[in-house]
């Protein structure tokens, strides 16, 4: 007894974290009810062939072999890769000098930046069918605008050619304000010390942008595509309501293919699959980014080495 | 001196409005079009100012098409999955924060990453079989997949930034856990509630591709009811622009009034759902 009292226990209880249970348990099970239950049915589904109507069938991989001989699943997958490439390109490369612009002091900076971010925050379906109306090759207001500068008429999605880079035009002046907002938090947490000091040392607003702000807002940049990646492979809604994949087959990505496959042909085996691998391409395209963020890493060090 | 700080100032202005035009033109072509008589849209080269102004574009898409009908769907499906993604995610980000779990973060980054569409396979067949579809519920449940993950996701950062030292205080004088949650946490939280509460609604308001698969003709949602006059009822351009920005102006609205906390969730944790 008091020995014990001897190795000194403090006369305050210390702070003992509660349980946190059963905060998450509600969550836990909706998270499983709605996100971890479909995913592993949809495992389940692409090892059967199940057409809805009929009972399924165990067929083990055999709707993964399937993929690379359905010739329209290639072509899908071209697609999406230019659509995704040209989607992360253009808004990341608009969006920065856009933040540049916005990181500057002016009035009303506020409500300027509430209308930029309009485009990002609308119904896209109801943006589609605007820039449907926009698209038309006789009335349509792009043509004009085109033709004030000496630029013969488009058909804009109306042809295969063209239907990707039209796409992509709406896609950026959407999204290019999620960029800006991304790049505008990294600049504004720059320290003023270094362009102080560029200042005093004579430096020029190209080389400031080049050796002060560029690095220092490299991760926000690097964020920004991540994030636009992961977002322009699922582009559903824009496509949709604009072309639904035509003309032909010429802008359908993976996600339309997939939505014909589940729900106009009601092939949910198939779907299945399709779906684990489009999952797949998303995480490769991430791991890629990654990589291509660490090897340019390691050449500014050898650079700067 | 002073000439080149005017020049400065005016090559600043005309950057602004190079960056913000697209968008304002954008919208303000949007306007134009709902408010002008079908022949006035038809004409070459396209008149920006309406020469005369038709209210009609509006009243035409407010009494047909059941547009009402559509609004309380929208209301429905955006206000339930909305309201029960912030029942249980505001406490999970709570005890997520608190846990440090931040494996369990991931799953939340999983639901980021997948497609919309694939949760529609499995749930779709999983109503089929409940015999819900022709209600609203399959979509509320859906619309979970968008809710849930964005407030989970935004109360763990908020939680995060809240001090544990009030909630230590709490305990030590006699408090439950969950008084602590109710009167401490919960109170502090409240602004990061917001901004949970503003982007969940937004990204369920505009959500598309959950109505097209799950919504018969009794239960479409706005976005989903403006699709279908493209495709089957009309193809008049005035009442197509006054339906459309009909359908986005709460949306819109809500973005010019709630600016900041839009920007700061979107900065946080960039979330979009489906």
């Amino acid at each position: 007894m008091l020995a014990e009292a001897g190795t000194s226990i403090p006369e305050v209880p210390a702070w003992r974290p509660p349980s946190y249970w059963p905060f998450v348990a509600p969550a836990l099970f909706v998270v499983s009810a709605v996100i971890v239950f479909p995913w592993a049915f949809t495992i389940w589904m692409s090892l059967h062939e199940w057409k809805i109507g009929a009972p399924p069938t165990f067929v083990g991989l055999a709707n993964y072999l399937r993929l690379p001989r359905d010739t329209r699943f290639v072509e899908s997958v071209w697609n999406t890769l230019l659509y995704t490439g040209l989607s992360v390109l253009l808004p990341v490369g608009l969006g920065t000098l856009a933040a540049v612009v916005f990181n500057t002091h002016f009035p009303l900076r506020g409500l300027i930046r509430g209308l930029f971010i309009l485009p990002m925050m609308a119904t896209p379906v109801a943006i589609a069918l605007v820039w449907t109306m926009m698209f038309h090759p006789q009335l349509g207001v792009l043509n004009y605008l085109l033709s004030l500068v000496g630029i013969s008429p488009q058909l804009w999605v109306f042809h295969p050619a063209t239907v990707i880079p039209s796409l992509v035009l709406v896609e950026t002046w959407q999204w290019t304000p999620l960029v800006m907002l991304i790049v505008l938090g990294g600049l504004a947490a720059i320290p003023a010390e270094p362009y102080e000091s560029a200042q005093i040392d004579g430096a020029t607003h190209w080389q400031v942008f080049r050796y002060i702000s560029a690095p220092m807002i490299a991760p926000f940049i690097f964020i920004a595509a991540m994030i636009r990646m992961i977002d322009a492979v699922k582009s559903f809604d824009i496509i949709f309501a604009i072309t639904q994949g035509g003309p032909g087959t010429a802008s359908e990505t993976i996600n339309l293919y997939l939505y014909s496959v589940a729900f106009v042909y009601y092939d949910v085996g198939y779907a299945s699959a399709i779906v684990v691998v489009f999952f797949a391409l998303i995480v490769a395209l991430a791991g890629s980014l990654v990589l291509i963020r660490q090897r340019t890493h390691w050449n500014e060090a050898g650079g700067a080495g | 001196m002073t000439k080149r700080r005017l020049l400065n100032a005016v090559g600043m202005a005309f950057a602004i409005f190079v960056v913000v035009s697209p968008a304002v033109l954008f919208f303000l072509w949007m306007i134009s079009l709902s408010l002008k008589f079908e022949v006035d849209n038809a004409t070459y080269p396209p008149s920006f100012i309406p020469p005369r102004v038709n209210w009609g574009n509006y009243a035409a898409v407010l009494n047909s098409n059941r547009f009402t009908t559509y609004f309380y769907n929208s209301l429905i499906v955006t206000g339930t999955a909305t309201l029960f993604a912030l029942l249980v995610g505001v406490p999970a980000g709570y005890g997520l924060a608190r846990m440090r779990a931040h494996k369990a973060a991931g799953v939340i980054l999983i639901a980021r990453i997948t497609p919309g569409l694939s949760y529609l396979i499995p749930l779709f067949l999983l109503f089929q079989w409940l015999g819900l579809l022709g209600t609203l519920w399959p979509q509320i449940i859906i619309h979970l997949v968008v809710t849930v993950p964005i407030v989970i996701w935004i109360m763990i950062g908020y939680f995060e930034t809240t001090p544990i030292e009030l909630e230590q205080a709490a305990v030590i004088d006699g408090a439950t856990r969950w008084q602590v949650f109710r009167h401490v946490a919960l109170p502090i939280a409240r602004p990061g509630i917001a901004v949970a509460f503003i982007l969940a609604v937004i990204f369920s308001w505009n959500n598309f591709v959950f109505g097209i698969v799950l919504a018969g003709r009794e239960t479409r949602t706005l976005p989903v009811a403006v699709y279908n006059m493209i495709s089957f009822d009309q193809l008049s351009w005035g009442p197509l622009a006054a339906a459309a920005l009909l359908v986005t102006l709460p949306v819109l609205v809500l973005t010019v009034f709630a600016q900041r906390q839009i920007v700061a969730g979107l900065t946080a944790g960039a979330v979009k759902g489906g």
